[in-house]
């Protein structure tokens, strides 16, 4: 007799065998036969207007398309509607649950993950994921260390890029790319580099970047970070930042807030360098008067960390179908050109440009030209997010070193 | 307030009918109203900071919330940094504020020095402050106007001062408010005392103005202000709002630490929290204690001074220096405002540009949607908060009018008297942040937290004692003898208070709610905790916003919030000459 959990080895083993991927487009058509007339409580983070613009424009285009009514369920964070999946487990609601598709990723996506409360795996069921890169864009298949094991669906990436304004840096040769040479740089232009205070999440993700940069193998930040293993690994990092530190603005006594303050700074001619996880940001702060037109960005030459948001179905999502159809349209070429046009949004691409029929690649050679925006070339391979301990830990040892 | 209280007193317990009853319980219900918030908010912290929450797994009693706070990193350096402000600050004040009456009070223009400084003082802090920011950064307003003509400067200069560690931008932005209040409260105590006749005694003996002000006048006015004093020192060590704009960030003061931990996601960090917020209550009373002492030392140095008759010395020249100062500190604070005012219609505008390129309202226009809803917020917590206080200061004043006066003044009763006066300056003496988290916990346990009413009511433990203070002086130098002609007339005594004190006391009245109603558009950390962040007013905007949003942004927040309470004090100035006009003498 077949045990239940048979049966689900059983689906996974066909779901990822050829003669089950051959039969797709089929498995596909009642997938869009049941998703019409569905609709998708898609719970996702609301406070960008940008980011809501572009999610109802999905669900004006999911209606037309495939009759699927799409609503947004607006998040001030993103763990509500991870509570709220959890609170229907353990209340029994197995089934017909009010969360159909939620935005996710980082220490959410692993605690759904970990607690089984996710449905899939489903990204080989849907036809774009086959223009998904899944060889240089690794954090699509690896977030924060955790496998996805397709249980969730990429959409967008991010990247760590610095930004600079070429009207004062002009030569681009001179630019500091790794964390040596930016040491450098901040040595011969005393007070011109800062980053945010690193209780902020932009704060130390320049630190994480810096090791990244500063040690021979990153690949031992993919396990968690024990005491004995963080103080031998950090420790050229400590070394490079006790002398980075007084050559930072201010003397590194005083750090901007956030990565807004950080940005003023760079308008106010205080600063000539800062970080951002979203390479569009600084050609949106051109447009929005909010930084010179001259700004440009860069990043280092071994590359930087890069993140993938995901959609992810809950188990009990009462419109797995329509949710389905959602997060296929949210690959469509079409959506993900969209999604990078900095005129909508100016999130990265996950896909593999390559793969795409001309017509559809040639979408991404139309977007929004900004001088500002990185080059493909300049962004290179993004690298793996270290696991998530290391974030926390150089944030606590920072603290412990430099606050006096 | 303190006859009020007094009143209290005397008719407790006298049984009265209808609406006479309804009086009596206004005092009890005005100091219920600010007392029962303080002390069960000083409770619900105290208790934390000891250990005990058990809604957050503090089940025993113990001192690991002191040794979590001696250990946070930077602790010494936040407890020093809070000292230096709050002292220095309130030093410089009241010695400006001093120096500035000195100079001032024989001149012409001192009569109207009043009308110049309420505005200032209605400026919500925060507002002033976030001006105050763009004025003084290396890239700011002082900085454009000389660059790169004078300094050569083509990039800022990396010096330190918005957010320094030595915190100067917040002592200075703390005098720009704390010592125009400390000279109105100068002004209204030289009422009380015979000042022109004596001072012109002590010319006559060879003084000269300042300096006969100094030795004459001082020593009968300063008893009158030491309660302002002591209110503006405990402010100085506890302000949170400004120290967020202005002050160091690694480590802040200890009120803005406490604020940060108390709004961590790790509740685990409200027992620090509760241990700094009551760290800070002894730092205050101690504080209030040693100046105290400080005046008592003084004293007979002072009286050495005195008796030793000197005419000449270096009173008046540092009095001189002090008053030019105090000057230069009000031309900036002007220039703050209009500073944000002119950032909110600025095309971008960058250094070192001393003027925007151009001028637009796109940022008022795209704001608009933003600004409205919390723009509302502040209006109706401001006006319900007002009228509320109006409502039970009338009627303690009204009950005060109405009792019978004690028939002798013996000692007991005037120490009576001051102790209630003490009572209506303690929501101005307990810092802020030691009773609102547990002002917080017992909201959440009524069920009233994130509600405007709970706002509303933070608000009202603020107002009610500004606009007492406001009103009751005025109130009682009302000439009851109109009181006594109406009444013989046959009217009674509510057809006394409408068709004859209001009337005539309406200026001083609507002045007083344009004050309370300033006090409300300008708290923060009340809105903040009892909004349990949720109930957004310009102030909570504007502050969250100055950490780093678009200045044009920041610019419309901030001259949105200080038009406000300017523009209650403008009506309150114009109306009673709408309504009262052709009406002689009260107008």
């Amino acid at each position: 007799m077949l045990q239940r959990r048979d049966f689900t080895f059983l689906a996974t083993a066909l779901l990822t065998s050829p003669w089950v991927r051959a039969q797709a487009p089929a498995t596909w058509e009642s997938v869009l036969g049941k998703a019409r007339g569905q609709t998708v409580y898609w719970n996702a983070w609301a406070g960008d207007e940008k980011t809501n613009a572009f999610i109802a424009w999905v669900g004006t285009e999911v209606k037309s398309r495939h009759g699927v009514n799409l609503v947004h369920t607006r998040l001030k964070d993103t763990s509500e509607a991870v509570t709220r999946v959890i609170a229907e487990k353990s209340g029994g609601r197995n089934e017909n649950g009010t969360v159909d598709l939620i935005w996710i990723n980082g220490p959410n996506f692993l605690a759904m993950k970990q607690q089984g409360l996710l449905h899939g795996p489903v990204t080989q069921r849907l036809p774009n994921f086959k223009y998904v890169d899944v060889t240089r864009k690794r954090s699509n298949l690896i977030d924060f260390t955790t496998p996805v094991d397709g249980l969730a669906v990429p959409w967008s990436l991010a990247q760590i890029v610095f930004v600079y304004d070429s009207a004062r840096l002009r030569n681009p040769a001179e630019l500091p790319r790794s964390a040596p040479a930016m040491l450098d740089w901040a040595r011969s232009h005393p007070g011109r580099l800062t980053h945010p205070k690193v209780s902020n999440f932009l704060g130390s993700t320049f630190l994480k970047q810096a090791l990244v940069d500063l040690i021979a193998d990153p690949a031992v930040l993919q396990v968690p970070a024990t005491d004995a293993s963080f103080a031998s690994v950090t420790a050229p990092l400590w070394t490079w930042y006790d002398q980075l530190k007084p050559t930072l603005w201010r003397q590194g006594r005083q750090f901007p807030d956030n990565g807004a303050a950080q940005r003023q700074l760079l308008n106010d001619g205080e600063i000539d360098i800062t970080v951002s996880f979203n390479p569009s940001e600084a050609a949106a702060s051109v447009g929005a008067g909010l930084l010179p037109a001259t700004v440009r960005s860069f990043t280092f030459r071994k590359g930087t960390i890069g993140n993938t948001s995901f959609v992810a179905i809950p188990y009990n999502a009462a419109h797995k179908e329509g949710a389905l159809v959602v997060a296929n349209f949210l690959i469509d070429p079409e959506a993900q050109a969209r999604a990078q046009d900095i005129r909508y949004l100016g999130n990265l691409n996950v896909l593999d440009l390559s793969k795409l029929p001309a017509a559809e690649s040639a979408r991404f050679d139309r977007l929004t030209p900004s001088a500002t925006l990185p080059s493909a070339a300049e962004l290179g391979t993004p690298l793996l997010e270290p696991h998530a301990s290391w974030m926390t830990r150089i944030e606590a040892e920072w603290q412990k070193r430099y606050t006096r | 307030m303190a006859e009020a209280l007094h009143a209290l007193r005397a008719s407790a317990g006298a049984a009265a009918p209808g609406p006479r009853r309804l009086l009596r319980l206004a005092p009890v219900l005005t100091v219920a109203a600010f007392a029962v918030p303080i002390a069960c908010g000083l409770v619900g912290t105290l208790m934390p900071a000891f250990g005990y929450l058990p809604a957050i797994g503090g089940e025993h009693w113990s001192l690991d919330p002191w040794r979590a706070l001696r250990d946070a990193p930077g602790f010494f350096t936040s407890l020093q940094l809070t000292l230096v402000v709050g002292w220095v600050s309130t030093l410089i004040s009241v010695l400006l504020a001093l120096a500035v009456a000195g100079i001032l009070h024989h001149r012409a223009g001192a009569k109207r020095l009043g009308t110049f400084l309420a505005p200032l003082l209605a400026m919500p802090h925060s507002a002033l402050a976030i001006g105050f920011a763009f004025l003084v950064l290396p890239s700011g307003w002082l900085v454009r106007w000389v660059s790169p003509g004078l300094t050569g400067w083509t990039v800022p200069p990396d010096v330190g001062t918005v957010g320094a560690a030595s915190g100067w931008p917040l002592i200075a932005a703390l005098v720009m408010k704390e010592a125009p209040f400390l000279l109105l409260m100068i002004l209204g105590a030289l009422n009380q005392v015979r000042a022109p006749a004596q001072l012109a005694a002590a010319r006559a003996l060879g003084y000269g103005p300042v300096l006969a002000w100094f030795k004459v006048v001082l020593p009968q006015v300063y008893p009158q202000i030491r309660l302002p004093i002591y209110a503006v020192l405990a402010f100085s060590l506890s302000v949170v709002d400004v120290a967020i704009v202005l002050g160091p960030g690694n480590p802040p003061t200890l009120a803005v630490q406490a604020v940060r931990w108390f709004s961590d996601p790790d509740t685990a960090r409200y027992f620090p929290a509760a241990a700094a917020a009551t760290l800070l209550l002894g730092v205050v009373l101690a504080s209030i204690g040693a100046w105290s002492l400080a005046e008592r030392m003084a004293r007979p140095l002072f009286n050495r001074w005195l008796e030793r008759g000197e005419r000449g010395g270096a009173v008046a020249p540092a009095a001189g220096l002090g008053a030019a100062l105090g000057a230069v500190l009000a031309v900036l604070a002007v220039l703050s405002m209009l500073g944000m005012l002119l950032w909110s219609v600025a095309r971008p505008w960058r250094f070192p540009d001393a003027f925007p390129p151009g001028l637009t309202v796109d940022t008022w226009a795209r704001q608009a949607d933003q600004l409205a809803g919390p723009a509302w917020t502040t209006l109706l917590v401001g006006v319900a908060s007002t009228v509320l206080a109006l409502v039970l200061t009338l009627a303690s004043l009204e009950n005060e009018s109405r009792s019978p006066r004690p028939a002798d003044r013996t000692a007991p009763a005037v120490t009576a008297v001051s102790a209630s006066v003490w009572l209506l300056y303690l929501p101005l003496l307990v810092p802020q942040i030691a009773f609102l988290f547990g002002l917080q916990v017992l909201l959440i346990r009524l069920g009233l937290d994130a509600t405007v009413s709970a706002v509303v009511w933070a608000h009202l433990v603020f107002v009610l004692p500004y606009l007492f203070l406001s009103l009751a002086e005025p109130w009682r130098a009302f000439d009851s003898r109109y009181a006594r002609a109406a009444a013989s007339l046959g009217a009674s005594p509510w057809r006394v208070f409408w068709r004859v004190k209001l009337p005539i006391l309406l200026k001083p009245l609507l002045i007083a709610c344009a004050v309370a109603f300033a006090v409300s558009v300008g708290q923060y950390l009340p809105t903040l905790f009892a909004g349990a962040g949720r109930v957004a007013t310009l102030t909570t905007e504007a502050v969250t916003l100055s950490a780093g949003a678009d200045r044009r942004v920041i610019g419309t927040w901030a001259a949105l919030q200080g038009l406000l309470p300017l523009l209650a004090y403008l009506l309150a100035t114009t109306l009673p000459r709408l309504l009262h006009a052709g009406r002689k003498g009260i107008a």
